[in-house]
């Protein structure tokens, strides 16, 4: 141990369980969370300083690409060895944590990937329409960037120092799940993917992520980045 | 040479447009790029309504045979160019704006 671990959290409208992820993040014993509140409409911003995280403030919303880069910034900027993405709605285990991490710790690797589908048990909860969605994304990633990855769009991720530093993201929303596996392949980082367990909500399946429009959305921005901005 | 209300019209609006032109690239609003591209859309302007006979001969040296149909096509090029300009800048501002966004979320964290 005695390596910096900061856990970055993007929040956007999540005061109900914004509380309860920091606060089991600190009874693990991480003790440096850094939530970014995307201009949350709601109490995201208060909820999240109560419950003893570090708050970083998007005065409007920009995206949960631009908060997580808002954080990771901020991290290194504080110092950080290692940098966790982490779920703002209770998705990602506090359990998983250490095996995300240890890869990094170790130095063998610049970033690991969450993954849903390395073992049976971490993809038996997986909606069936949800795992359709997922495959094409890791498709594309295939046919775009040439990465095979078994899962790359949970948004459990842990980054070295280095990693951190090097990794662009541009894309202030969705797409950045994708840009960041880009930018490991582009920069030639060496990753792993990590099996872990996401824990579907009622709440979290309402909100869609990963439904056909955000992911038409997504491939739109990919496509537009690829071929006109660049 | 008969000439028309309109045609008068329409060459005094052009002259008058181009003298703008002229005196924003005077007080250095404009480049000489934009004024020389101001100024052959207005002299073409000009030319089209005086002697309408060469809007024919342009369009034929092209292969089509009216000249409303060459001005559609090129319409729609440029229009789409600049759609894609727009698109370029648009996304530029958005970077600008997360880029400020985040600036000062950095510069003031929150801590109990």
């Amino acid at each position: 141990m005695g390596k910096k671990v900061f856990i970055v959290i993007a929040a956007y409208n999540e005061e109900h369980s914004i509380p309860k992820v920091v606060s089991g993040l600190r009874r693990a014993g991480y003790k440096d969370i850094v939530v970014v509140d995307d201009g949350s409409k709601d109490k995201t911003f208060q909820a999240a300083l109560n419950a003893g995280a570090t708050v970083l403030q998007h005065i409007i919303n920009r995206g949960q690409g631009a908060a997580l880069k808002t954080g990771i910034d901020y991290a290194v900027q504080e110092g950080a060895d290692i940098i966790v993405t982490f779920d703002a709605d209770g998705q990602h285990r506090v359990e998983d944590l250490p095996a995300m991490i240890k890869p990094v710790e170790s130095g063998k690797y610049d970033v690991t990937f969450g993954s849903r589908f390395l073992t049976k048990e971490s993809q038996k909860n997986v909606p069936f329409l949800r795992k359709v969605y997922l495959k094409v994304g890791v498709l594309i990633l295939l046919v775009f960037y040439g990465v095979k990855m078994t899962d790359a769009h949970n948004g459990f991720r842990a980054l070295s120092q280095k990693a951190a530093k090097k990794i662009r993201i541009t894309a202030d929303r969705m797409a950045h799940a994708s840009e960041i596996v880009e930018e490991v392949h582009r920069l030639k980082l060496k990753y792993k993917e990590v099996p872990v367990i996401i824990r579907y909500t009622e709440l979290t399946l309402k909100k869609g992520h990963g439904s056909f429009m955000e992911g038409c959305r997504i491939l739109y921005t990919m496509i537009m980045k690829k071929f006109l901005l660049r | 040479m008969n000439i028309s209300v309109l045609q008068i019209i329409v060459v005094v609006f052009a002259l008058f447009a181009w003298s703008r032109a002229i005196l924003r690239l005077k007080d250095r609003k404009i480049a000489i790029s934009e004024f020389i591209f101001w100024t052959v859309i207005w002299a073409a302007v000009i030319v089209t309504s005086l002697l309408p006979a060469t809007a024919n001969a342009v369009s034929t040296f092209f292969g089509i045979s009216r000249p409303i149909d060459l001005a559609i096509y090129v319409s729609i090029l440029l229009l789409l160019y600049l759609m894609f300009r727009m698109y370029v800048k648009h996304e530029q501002l958005e970077q600008e704006m997360t880029k400020l966004v985040r600036e000062v979320a950095v510069r003031l964290p929150k801590r109990k």
